[in-house]
């Protein structure tokens, strides 16, 4: 089981922890609802060093980017990042992931820790034109901070102007007294926040004085299950459940981020083109529960008759509204905002009504 | 890790409270710190008679779906309402509040199979 170089840090705030993706990561520490409800109204600290970090340099670079992910890398300007998918080959998608454009010819890509051998490997594959690409994952730690305090505990560290940062850009700066850190304005939560990349040896140091700059405007630290209960009020994917090798981007809402652009032969791209004109059968969609009950992945999705027409692939009581909401595949037919279905909770048929999220 | 030492234990991290005839039914401060937050709890058993170990209700946490189970046969005589709208009260307070059902005992000889706290401490330590 692998750590993060905040491990002894979790333990000593009493956090639960729990394996995923091959670490032993905090869950919770004080409960995942307040934690939610921590990010939602004041901010929250996570550990997410779990992810992957990919450098890609060299003047390859963006012919490399171009043909593994979906989205337009060309539109990337230094210092903004961009969400983005690697296509399999097969119609379905490898991971999701961000690029962040660094400076001139160098691109770091953001990928999910569970995928980061897989990715890797694929990556090396695909490399046929000979890009600079680098396995940067042992070596960088992440810590989000989400929620609308964010900016103004950040901002007591820093002499980067956090507000001149964006949405879905970045600056490289001292933090903390940390060289170099890269100060991203983008998060997983839906309550505004920045991501911090420094070296794994500066992590404790930048952990420990947020919290401490935090603390008097109810900074907390959350887990791996607020993060997941935050994602799902937004209706973010998660890769594993939302999307994986046998879910094609435009099935899974990704259609934003599949740019069929000029000079852009991306992986899939025909089969993704036919799709679309096509028309796809099935759809990832939200569910918010009409009775009381909670989705669940895998749990059946039927109409009013009892037939099959959907399966959820995540799914909770959203702390906020205190109702059950999902995320699943439903046929097309039925995949319209406001569409009542319902859910196959032990054995019971509950009433339930597709929405289109973010459901807060 | 609070163990009254008045309840009677089960493998399952319920504890039993036995008055009389009647058996009220919760589950311990261990396993609702092992579940997290408490977000749904349904029982639809009542007036059932039900045997030792049969399923009364389901417990779900953000992330988990857990099983009830009886701990002694009998019929589930009463359920606590006010877990429909405070599931909470499993977390905040497992042996008090958070109290799920009375069950009507049927096999008074059954009461021996039940743990003592020092036997369900030695279980979960």
């Amino acid at each position: 089981m692998k750590k993060t170089v905040l491990y002894d840090v979790h333990l000593a705030l009493g956090a639960k922890m729990i394996s995923f993706a091959g670490y032993d990561m905090p869950v919770e520490y004080t409960g995942i609802n307040s934690e939610h409800m921590a990010v939602r109204n004041a901010a929250g600290i996570f550990d997410v060093s779990h992810m992957g970090e990919f450098w890609v340099k060299g003047p390859k670079a963006l012919e490399f980017l171009q043909k593994v992910t979906s989205n337009d890398v060309n539109r990337l300007k230094p210092g903004q990042a961009q969400y983005s998918c690697f296509p399999n080959g097969k119609g379905g998608v490898v991971d999701d992931l961000l690029v962040y454009h660094y400076s001139n010819e160098k691109y770091m890509l953001v990928v999910n820790s569970a995928n980061i051998d897989k990715d890797w490997n694929w990556c090396q594959l695909q490399n046929t034109m000979g890009a600079e690409i680098e396995n940067a994952s042992d070596n960088i730690s992440l810590i989000a901070v989400q929620g609308p305090k964010s900016a103004s505990i950040l901002q007591k560290l820093t002499s980067v102007n956090l507000t001149d940062i964006p949405f879905y850009s970045f600056i490289t700066g001292n933090f903390a007294g940390v060289d170099n850190v890269i100060i991203s304005n983008t998060g997983y939560t839906g309550s505004g926040g920045f991501e911090l990349f420094m070296y794994n040896e500066e992590a404790v140091k930048i952990w420990n004085a947020i919290l401490e700059a935090g603390g008097n405007e109810g900074i907390m630290p959350a887990g791996l299950g607020a993060r997941d209960t935050l994602r799902l009020e937004m209706g973010y994917c998660l890769y594993g459940n939302d999307m994986d090798d046998n879910t094609s981007p435009l099935e899974a809402g990704l259609g934003w981020i599949t740019k069929f652009v000029d000079n852009k032969p991306f992986i899939d791209r025909d089969f993704l083109e036919n799709q679309k004109a096509e028309g796809i059968a099935r759809r990832l969609t939200g569910i918010v529960m009409e009775e009381k009950g909670i989705p669940r992945n895998s749990y059946s999705i039927v109409d009013e008759n009892g037939s099959l027409i959907g399966r959820v692939t995540s799914g909770t009581m959203s702390p906020v509204l205190k109702q059950g909401i999902g995320l699943g595949y439903i046929n097309k037919e039925f995949a319209v905002d406001g569409k009542p279905v319902f859910i196959v909770i032990r054995n019971k048929q509950l009433k339930a009504r597709v929405k289109r999220p973010p459901f807060i | 890790m609070n163990l009254p030492e008045s309840l009677k234990y089960t493998k399952d991290h319920e504890w039993v409270r036995i008055e009389g005839n009647i058996a009220t039914v919760g589950i311990t401060e261990f396993a609702q710190g092992e579940l997290g937050d408490i977000v749904f709890v349904e029982i639809e058993t009542e007036d059932e008679d039900l045997a030792k170990e049969e399923v009364f209700g389901t417990i779900e946490a953000v992330k988990t779906v857990s099983d009830l189970y009886m701990p002694l046969s009998g019929t589930v005589i009463e359920v606590n309402e006010d877990l429909e709208t405070q599931p909470e009260l499993v977390n905040k307070e497992p042996y008090d509040g958070g109290w799920m059902i009375k069950i009507q005992i049927k096999d008074t000889a059954e009461l021996a199979s039940l743990l003592s706290a020092a036997d369900y401490k030695a279980l979960i330590d």
